[in-house]
């Protein structure tokens, strides 16, 4: 099994006329994912390799069946894509866009609760539940079927951990990049949840980076409730303070959201915590062997 | 996290919006917030003028986009000494305050294209381009208020407390119940309830809440209009005869929303950034100078940060943080390479790229294509890694260039540690 998505994902990807829009939905094709429909206002009635695209997400809804969004849409557009697909009862929704104002964050969020929507994003690399979907833009090849969680706040650093894990023979059951924004959709105490339900995931592979506090978040709730190994990783040991690295998100700001603390609450809370960015794969190896 | 071929837009990406004090008043005012009459002085002519119309004493404050300007210390900027005035056992700060507006020009023409280091400046200082000339106000009490993003319940936060003038970073972290938050709603705001809290929480004196209330008002309201994330005013304060004043203001712009707000976009100051990172932003890389001698090109920030680390762990000290992006073309390598090498620390290069679905080989051509345009010297590591990586590293061997080829993120952090110690 795997978590969000899967075999029966039906997946419309909002943007599909663009240039990332078409490059990826071919992947995501090539790679098995039951694409069912495309979006693009005014493009409805042409299709992309088949694929019917529909003015609305409503319309691809109603016609397809499409359960699962992926946003491939320029900043400025993605927030009315990421409510469009809510309004249609899209049930998860992958947010790729970057640079989405902060502010704009917080009113989507606000208006998705309550809703059954769920938002993976935005700034982010996206879902795969490798040899069965993939919806985003990370490289299917790198991925291999398994038992192994992983949650991260990167992009390609998540790619290099699941590396890590395919050259170990460890495979991994959904790999989800939740985004480096400051306020972006499911965080890891979401997922963690959905992996402790997932009766086929083992354990799983935790990437955090400096800033803000959904590590030591995560820490505490798997202290308290979560009963299966965990590895973390937590990039940005050498950041200086005050800069943002890349990720809006990733700011050690006043001396808080440092690696040192987020590191220090992991290992607390019974996490194997990798010192090296190279240890992410040996690390859940040697936990697995542990844990048998 | 960049899309993937280079989908990444050029511009400030990625780098918060510093603005000045000056102008953060002047911003903060527009909204309705109380702040001293004054104005900005380029010279100590103009500084003598502003002092003359503003009557009385006035208060003489460097502008510069870093705090602690008052304990801070000015330095003539060619010899470094600091400035001492006459008859003074300790140099001169970045806020002064004096009597007469002959003082006052004075005191900026010392201070104007001079060194002002403070603790938050970094140790080589930044040169004062402009001085903010208000009128001295007669204080009773200070506080604190401030609005950031809470991440984890994903709303802004109004902060405040009667603990202001100082670093509220370490009233923080000591002493966490004497700063009162109250949550805006998405949607609606600061509601005037929540303020009134706020200020009668604070101890505002009664005469004041109402004027005090407003105000946190209205600093929401820029906050919230500006697309801010983090407008601060530290101290507040309350003047003898029942003013409430913002005495000091700072406000950092979320650099995604400024396609909206064209107007603030022009407040960025140039002078003050690190002016290769401003050439690495125009590329649309994200360039971060560090002291080590280990320079590194990643894509992706994660990544890049990640390959800090293992460098830090290998036992050398990188040199900056560099993404290239997600593509990482030859167009952005050669960029990259051009200021990295700027940077005369560096005795090494570590490329670290994750192709994923950008070709290997391709990679490779480009970073083999740049460092010949740019006549790389020092020994580069290069680990790839992705589809056709074997062809890619096949192309940097034969290149007969001073490429090492690394296979994994450990073995190139050794190896670039190695390259960058043992030269000279």
């Amino acid at each position: 099994m795997s978590i969000l998505v899967g075999t029966d994902t039906r997946l419309v990807v909002q943007g599909i006329t663009g240039r990332e829009g078409t490059f990826h939905t071919r992947q995501a094709v090539a790679y098995g994912t039951k694409v069912v429909a495309g979006v693009t206002p005014g493009r409805g009635g042409m299709d992309v390799d088949g694929i019917p695209v529909f003015d609305t997400v409503a319309e691809a809804v109603r016609a397809t069946g499409a359960d699962a969004s992926l946003i491939l849409v320029p900043s400025a557009f993605a927030p009315d894509a990421v409510l469009e697909a809510a309004d249609a009862g899209i049930r998860l929704v992958v947010c790729i866009s970057e640079g989405i104002p902060t502010f704009d964050m917080i009113r989507v969020k606000a208006a998705l609760s309550g809703t059954r929507t769920r938002l993976i994003g935005p700034n982010c690399p996206g879902v795969i539940s490798p040899g069965k979907c993939k919806v985003g833009i990370m490289p299917g090849a790198v991925h291999k079927e398994g038992r192994v969680g992983v949650i991260s706040r990167s992009g390609t650093l998540t790619y290099e951990a699941v590396y890590q894990l395919t050259e170990r023979g460890i495979g991994q059951s959904t790999c989800i990049g939740i985004g480096g924004d400051p306020v972006g959709g499911m965080d890891f105490i979401d997922l963690l949840g959905e992996f402790s339900r997932d009766p086929e995931t083992d354990g799983v592979v935790l990437i955090g980076e400096i800033g803000g506090s959904a590590e030591e978040a995560a820490a505490d709730y798997v202290r308290r409730e979560f009963r299966k190994p965990v590895v973390a990783f937590i990039a940005g040991q050498t950041a200086p303070p005050g800069r943002r690295m890349g990720h809006a998100g990733a700011i050690i700001s006043g001396g808080k959201g440092t690696a040192k603390e987020k590191m220090a609450a992991l290992a607390a809370a019974g996490i194997e915590v990798a010192a090296s960015p190279a240890a992410i794969g040996e690390t859940m190896q040697r936990c697995l062997a542990g844990s048998r | 996290m960049a899309a993937p071929h280079g989908g990444r837009r050029g511009g400030v990406e990625g780098r918060p919006l510093k603005i000045h004090e000056y102008q953060a008043k002047s911003l903060l005012a527009t909204f309705g917030v109380t702040i001293p009459r004054g104005g900005v002085a380029m010279n100590g002519a103009e500084a003598a003028e502003i002092a003359r119309s503003l009557g009385g004493a006035v208060v003489v404050k460097a502008q510069i986009h870093a705090g602690g300007r008052g304990k801070g210390t000015i330095h003539d900027a060619r010899t470094d000494e600091p400035v001492v005035l006459p008859g003074e056992g300790r140099a001169l700060g970045g806020v002064r305050l004096v009597s007469d507006p002959d003082e006052a020009g004075r005191i900026a023409g010392r201070m104007l294209r001079a060194r002002l280091r403070t603790v938050q400046s970094g140790p080589g200082g930044r040169i004062v381009r402009r001085v903010l000339v208000e009128e001295a106000l007669d204080l009773e009490s200070e506080y604190y208020v401030g609005v950031v993003i809470d991440r984890a319940s994903a709303r802004p936060v109004v902060m405040a407390s009667a603990e202001g003038g100082v670093e509220i970073e370490k009233v923080a972290a000591e002493r966490p119940e004497a700063i009162l938050k109250e949550a805006a709603g998405p949607f609606t705001g600061l509601q005037p309830f929540a303020a009134r809290k706020l200020a009668y929480g604070v101890g505002i004196r009664r005469d004041a809440v109402g004027k005090a209330a407003a105000l946190f008002s209205a600093l929401y309201r820029a906050f919230e209009r500006t697309d801010s994330s983090l407008a601060e005013i530290n101290p507040l304060v309350v003047t003898k005869d029942g003013q409430v004043i913002a005495l000091d203001a700072k406000m950092n712009l979320d650099d995604n929303a400024l396609c909206r707000h064209p107007e603030l976009r022009e407040m960025r100051d140039l002078d003050e950034e690190d002016p290769a990172e401003v050439e690495a932003s125009a590329y649309g890389l994200n360039y971060i100078k560090l002291t080590g001698s280990v320079g590194c090109m990643v894509n992706g920030a994660g990544l890049a940060m990640a390959t800090m680390d293992i460098i830090k762990l290998a036992g050398g000290e990188p040199a900056n943080f560099l993404d290239v992006g997600g593509g990482a073309s030859t167009e952005q390598v050669r960029n990259a390479f051009r200021i990295l090498l700027s940077d005369h620390n560096v005795k090494a290069v570590l490329i670290n790229i994750f192709g994923g679905i950008v070709r290997c080989d391709s990679v490779a051509e480009g970073v083999v294509e740049a460092a010949r345009q740019v006549g790389v010297k020092v020994p580069v590591v290069v680990r790839l890694e992705g589809t056709n990586v074997e062809r890619g590293r096949e192309i940097l061997t034969q290149s007969g260039l001073p490429v090492i080829v690394a296979t994994s993120m450990q073995d190139a952090a050794r190896k670039v540690v190695r390259a960058a110690g043992t030269r000279p």
